[in-house]
């Protein structure tokens, strides 16, 4: 950031990137956004600190009569016999099964796509593209009779094999190769004797880091909040992830003799969304493009 | 658990195994004969496999079916039973249908309620049950339920609960606005417009639309709009009882009548709570929600018959229940038989009955016992004087149609408009839609419908 006196000289001579225009319309626009985006998440804390009773009879956007953010914590991780942990391990492993395998695919897949030529090369190209037009969710059903047949359902396996398979992250991965690995520098590297392998972990690896974040991120987000394969694959609740372990939570209102817990849907909603927000948080800095300018003179 | 080669071989024939699958999603289960090939009745096969023991797996959300399983297993101890909660209602019937598309991963034994059974009796995905002498319960049950679980000369389940409804209503709204307890609907429309006109945050019920409820007022009314002879199917809204119960409901919507909370959701659980909604006509189950989902209401709710059409002829309707189905794919049909024997007709009752279930068997219906709990939720009221009453008087001849899961699916793309609307759209109307619509549906479907 350079100086007030300086910005104070260059305000004569118009804006420019040190001193940009400053509009009252773009920054009220930006603040309603924020408010926007906001007002759930703080709802859902707001609601994560209220009884059953309080959550009903007091107004959303403001603190109930107690504060109970605390006892929701407790009963949330204890209830049912801390069914809510479970779920929670769970989706963790299906997100470092499922997300980390189709990163680590994507990684590699894209590469050889970007940097190789062989047969067929455009085939593959024309399959991936219409795989990235496909919804998951009209593959969930011919994915279920596919397994079924297999024998897979109701394993953990029905959800993580499914989330290898990452048309749009290996998309993603081959246009970021294309442009982020230099070919001379595969070129340098092979002249000095290194192995493909090496090549690839030692001098394109590094320069992928942005791309791979980013797929990375594509891709937890995608497993933690996957809802439909797990809905149709799954019927023991001890292997649901969370999505669907809260909305069985959620359902147990609308039974017959059931028992609503609102109050713990909703805290455990928030702790949910945590993870995510931590992710999101720490890969930030990744998420730079152009580390590779510069690496080569054209 | 790794992936072979082999099992990649086997990956890729069941793709195209599973595209002619998928198409006929909607066909017919795998029907397979059952595993002892008794033709006649033989009422001690199911004794004796439980006796001989295996696994089995049900399906169920109800709550009481897990302590029945935990005191099956201690009769039985070479049986070891475990129960699923896939998901209540339409979430199951979708993952049942999966799984008997698949012909792999289904229960032994599912919950399903009435209105769903003839969808999977019709497609033979269901066990005949006068193989192992299920006929001879008749009259062990009451005359609702026991209807519902025939088809034709099969029994498809056994009953596990019923719905005979009442009108549950907050006496202290009514003490306070100063409006008497209506026993007929002329009454109850007048005390719909006297709750709102003393204060207009009340309602006499809440509605945006509902085909379990709909359907049980047309049943309620006298109508029968469902005829089913094998597949013969005639659905017809327009006779003059179901005119009299829609022209009802439509002067209800037009005049702002009926709060628009959709039952079920956490508003509706907060209006039941704090008298937003004065009165509740459903299932004889209710009072266990009401226990558990809203406490804070506590001693305010009392139980009444529901209203009337004629004052002096007392006529109730269904609303929910369920029974416990077994599958034709189980290859334990016998055993599976002996659990559903167990819950339904043995001790079962008494467990889930202490688990706040309301029974089906008229022995119970009619005990001192249960004639005489006094609710604390109701203020000391013997609710179940009420509600057994409803159950004797519920009206007999209605069918469900064997695609009612899917119908009621659509209700509200069709009847939903006149609740959207504010009656500019007649709940007649809307009826005359879905009518269409269903019919449309069921000759698709292979059935003969007009």
């Amino acid at each position: 950031m350079s100086k007030k006196t300086a910005n104070a000289a260059v305000a004569h001579r118009g804006y420019n990137v040190e001193n940009p225009r400053k509009s009252w319309l773009l920054t009220l626009v930006m603040g309603l956004m924020l408010i926007y985006t906001y007002l759930p998440l703080l709802w859902l804390f707001i609601s994560s600190t209220k009884t059953q009773g309080d959550l009903f009879s007091t107004f959303g956007l403001w603190f109930g009569h107690d504060f109970a953010l605390w006892d929701n914590i407790r009963e949330t991780l204890t209830y049912n016999d801390g069914q809510f942990v479970r779920w929670f391990l769970n989706t963790l492993m299906y997100v470092v099964l499922g997300a980390g395998g189709s990163v680590l695919l994507s990684v590699l897949a894209g590469y050889g796509l970007a940097k190789f030529d062989f047969p067929g090369k455009n085939a593959v190209f024309a399959i991936v593209i219409g795989a990235v037009a496909v919804p998951g969710t009209a593959l969930a059903v011919p994915t279920f009779l596919m397994f079924a047949k297999l024998g897979l359902t109701n394993t953990p396996w029905s959800v993580i094999i499914p989330s290898l398979i990452s048309p749009f992250g290996l998309y993603l991965m081959w246009q970021f190769t294309r442009d982020a690995v230099p070919t001379e520098l595969l070129e340098a590297a092979r002249i000095d004797g290194a192995s493909e392998f090496r090549t690839f972990r030692q001098v394109a690896l590094p320069l992928l880091g942005p791309g791979i974040v980013t797929v990375a991120l594509f891709a937890i987000v995608a497993t933690w909040n996957n809802y439909f394969l797990p809905l149709i694959m799954l019927k023991d609740a001890s292997w649901y992830p969370l999505t669907i372990g809260l909305n069985a939570w959620n359902a147990q209102a609308a039974t017959a003799g059931g028992q609503a817990i609102f109050n713990l849907v909703i805290t455990a909603s928030l702790l949910t969304i945590i993870p995510l927000i931590a992710a999101f948080l720490s890969l930030q800095r990744f998420w730079q493009a152009g580390l590779a300018s510069g690496g080569v003179k054209e | 658990m790794t992936i072979d080669r082999r099992m990649f071989l086997r990956a890729t024939s069941a793709v195209a195994v599973a595209g002619a699958a998928s198409a006929v999603l909607a066909a017919c289960g795998s029907g397979s004969s059952p595993s002892d090939g008794a033709a006649a009745a033989d009422p001690s096969a199911a004794a004796s496999a439980a006796e001989a023991g295996g696994e089995l797996l049900v399906w169920a959300w109800d709550n009481t079916i897990e302590p029945c399983a935990q005191a099956f297993m201690e009769k039985y101890p070479n049986v070891k039973v475990t129960v699923t909660n896939v998901g209540t209602s339409a979430d199951q019937y979708t993952s049942l249908q999966n799984a008997i598309s698949a012909g792999k991963g289904g229960p032994d034994v599912a919950q399903i309620e009435y209105y769903a059974l003839q969808q999977f009796s019709i497609s033979e995905s269901l066990a005949d049950l006068t193989q192992f002498g299920a006929a001879d319960y008749e009259g062990t049950f009451t005359e609702g339920p026991w209807s519902s679980v025939h088809t034709g000369e099969g029994v498809y389940g056994l009953p596990l609960d019923s719905g005979p409804m009442a009108m549950f209503y907050n006496e202290e709204v009514f003490n306070e606005l100063g409006v008497d307890v209506p026993t007929t609907w002329e009454e109850y429309l007048d005390a719909a417009r006297k709750i709102h006109e003393a204060d207009p945050s009340k309602y006499i019920a809440n509605d945006t639309g509902d085909a379990g409820s709909t359907l049980s007022g047309l049943w309620q009314a006298g109508a029968q709009p469902y005829a089913v002879d094998g597949t013969d199917v005639t659905i017809d809204f327009s006779g003059a009882e179901a005119e009299k119960y829609s022209e009802l409901q439509t002067t209800l919507i037009k005049e702002g009548l009926l709060a628009p909370i959709s039952g079920w959701t956490d508003e509706w659980f907060q209006a039941l709570g704090d008298g937003t909604i004065a009165t509740l006509i459903t299932g004889a189950w209710m009072p266990g929600n009401f226990t558990s989902s809203v406490p804070n209401a506590s001693g305010k709710w009392r139980v009444a018959a529901q209203p009337r059409w004629d004052a002096d002829t007392p006529a109730c309707a269904e609303n929910g229940g369920s029974s416990l189905a077994v599958m034709a794919a189980s290859d334990k049909q016998a055993l599976a038989y002996s659990f559903v024997e167990f819950c339904s007709a043995q001790d079962g009752i008494q467990i889930r009955i202490d688990g706040g279930a309301f029974p089906s068997t008229t022995a119970e219906l009619d005990s001192a016992e249960f004639l005489g709990k006094e609710f604390e939720y109701f203020g000391g009221q013997k609710a179940n004087e009420v509600l057994s009453q409803a159950a004797k008087d519920v009206l007999p001849g209605w069918t469900y149609l064997p695609f009612q899961v899917y119908a009621n699916s659509i209700f509200n793309d069709h009847v939903g408009k006149a609740y959207t609307s504010n009656g500019s759209t007649t709940i007649a109307e809307g009826l005359a839609a879905w009518q269409e619509a269903c019919i449309t549906y069921g000759n698709q479907q292979g059935f003969t419908v007009s």
